[in-house]
């Protein structure tokens, strides 16, 4: 144990920590934003509700949840032990800052990782808090009738305070009664400073993946001449364009959508 | 060429630094960076005063000995060249120019602009080499290797560990240096014995030194005067990591 300790604890051990926890992030991203576009469809968040209460329902994504918490913590704590190391590696600083060609968001990591723990810290605690201990959000049922596939939303009051979600289906009509994530979703996104700050955010996150996808695999020791323009290409277009447009795309959706509705 | 230096002095490692800005005139657009300070050296001496300390020895790009930070670059602005190869016409007259020591928690400043780099000798012997055996002389062609292979080797032994990769990290990282040295004896079947002893016991010296780790920002490559690559950190962390977590040292249990 002492010698996976000792790897654990060396310089590129610890890069080996931050490129995993990294990297594990980043196939996070690939789900959350693929499972949060469905706030695009216009439905009054019935699917969007519905699957956020799979995501808090269903054990093995719990499981996995909890290992991401975990992850985000890690690559925080060992992104500032690295940083305060790094340091101390050079006590008296240039007069002169270095021209060197390397690029801005790899000069910058420490500071963009800053940026985006602020951003996850409010994020989870508007959303994740608030879905699992706020005791004062709402409830919707969707009736939809299966013959014709409508669907009618109303408000729901649950008749117990411990009432979390219910399925049922009587005379040919689902009845789906769960959490109105999408409210809350809604509401928060009609703030402009909200969707200032998350476009912001997800600019960090473009930088902060444009180097570092590509850097952990340089961490892990892959490279290979066939492979990693490869691995950039993923990171620049994938990570670093497709993800956060498609993320930033969705509180400026909500504040046009809010905009909309006060006319 | 009339040039304002502003240089800094520093007595010994115990005592603080400070810039002190000095003018060089006359100096020949064909002279090399160190010959200019050679002539701003001769007339402080005239002066009676203190000559800048500043390392150099073999003057051809090939010793590794020469350093100096100049305007934001280890080895001045140009690429693929080292301070002594550096020439005046790359300046403009009138320009001032800054000169910094390496600055590193490992290279200790010996006396203004130069550092002590005995980290990196402690570096190497901490495996950088190959055991040969006694006996026969054996056929420098005998192994076949392919010639990429034997290139990329070569490429890698060209490193001439002057520390231009520590200065220009922003972590003052060594890993450009220490992979190179890796690398050139890891690529080859001279080097395999050896291979994942060699890989830990250098990183571990490197770690011991207080270098900072390797962010892959690629500074290092873009001012490494021989332009050693950055695929060789990747070459390291490989050996590495397989060293550490997959290969087996020792194949049972050693009871003592």
């Amino acid at each position: 144990m002492s010698e996976f300790k000792q790897t654990l604890n060396s310089s590129l051990g610890k890069k080996l920590i931050m490129a995993l926890t990294g990297l594990f992030l980043c196939t996070f991203l690939i789900v959350h934003v693929g499972g949060n576009l469905l706030l695009f469809n216009n439905d009054n968040g019935f699917s969007f509700n519905v699957y956020a209460n799979f995501l808090t329902h269903f054990p093995p994504i719990e499981v996995i949840a909890y290992l991401l918490y975990l992850s985000i913590l890690v690559h925080a704590l060992y992104g500032l032990i690295l940083t305060v190391k790094n340091r101390k590696a050079r006590p008296v600083r240039y007069a002169v800052a270095a021209k060197s060609d390397a690029s801005w968001s790899s000069k910058n990591m420490g500071l963009l990782g800053s940026v985006l723990f602020l951003f996850i810290v409010i994020h989870m605690g508007d959303f994740w808090f608030r879905y699992h201990n706020d005791k004062t959000m709402g409830f919707k049922e969707y009736r939809t009738d299966l013959a014709t596939g409508e669907t009618k939303v109303s408000d729901y009051t649950p008749a117990n305070a411990e009432f979390s979600h219910s399925v049922s289906t009587e005379n040919n009509v689902e009845v789906v009664r769960v959490k109105d994530l999408h409210a809350r979703v809604a509401y928060s996104f009609s703030n402009i400073i909200y969707v200032i700050f998350y476009v912001i955010a997800m600019g960090a996150v473009a930088f902060h993946l444009l180097h570092g996808f590509q850097s952990a695999f340089r961490t892990l020791g892959w490279v290979h001449r066939k492979y990693t323009p490869v691995v950039y290409f993923i990171g620049t277009w994938l990570f670093a364009v497709i993800i956060p447009l498609l993320f930033a795309a969705m509180p400026v959706y909500y504040y046009y959508l809010s905009t909309q509705g006060a006319h | 060429m009339n040039l304002t230096l502003k240089v800094w002095r520093q007595k010994n490692a115990q005592t603080a630094g400070k810039f002190v800005s000095y003018k060089a005139e006359n100096i020949s657009p064909d002279m090399s960076f160190l010959e200019m300070l050679d002539v701003v050296n001769e007339s402080l001496t005239h002066k009676g005063d203190e000559p800048i300390n500043f390392d150099h020895d073999c003057r051809e790009g090939i010793c590794g000995m020469c350093s100096l930070y100049i305007n934001g670059h280890p080895h001045g602005p140009k690429r693929g060249i080292t301070t002594c190869q550096l020439h005046m016409r790359t300046f403009h007259d009138g320009e001032t120019i800054t000169i910094e020591p390496w600055r590193a928690q490992a290279f200790p400043i010996v006396k203004d602009l130069a550092v002590d780099r005995s980290a990196f000798d402690r570096i190497q012997q901490a495996g950088g080499y190959v055991s040969v055996n006694t006996g026969g002389v054996p056929d420098g062609n005998a192994i076949p290797i392919p010639k990429v292979i034997a290139d990329e080797a070569f490429n890698s032994a060209t490193c001439i560990g002057c520390g231009a990769c520590v200065a220009a990290c922003k972590n003052a990282s060594a890993m450009l240096f220490v992979s190179a040295k890796i690398t050139q004896l890891g690529l080859l079947p001279q080097g395999q014995p050896e291979r994942y002893r060699r890989v830990q016991s250098m990183v571990a010296q490197m770690d011991e030194e207080g270098f900072g780790s390797c962010t892959n920002t690629g500074a290092c490559e873009a001012e490494c005067p021989k332009e050693i690559k950055l695929t060789n950190i990747a070459r390291m962390n490989n050996d590495y990591f397989s060293a550490k977590l997959f290969r087996e040292e020792e194949v049972h249990e050693q009871g003592h």
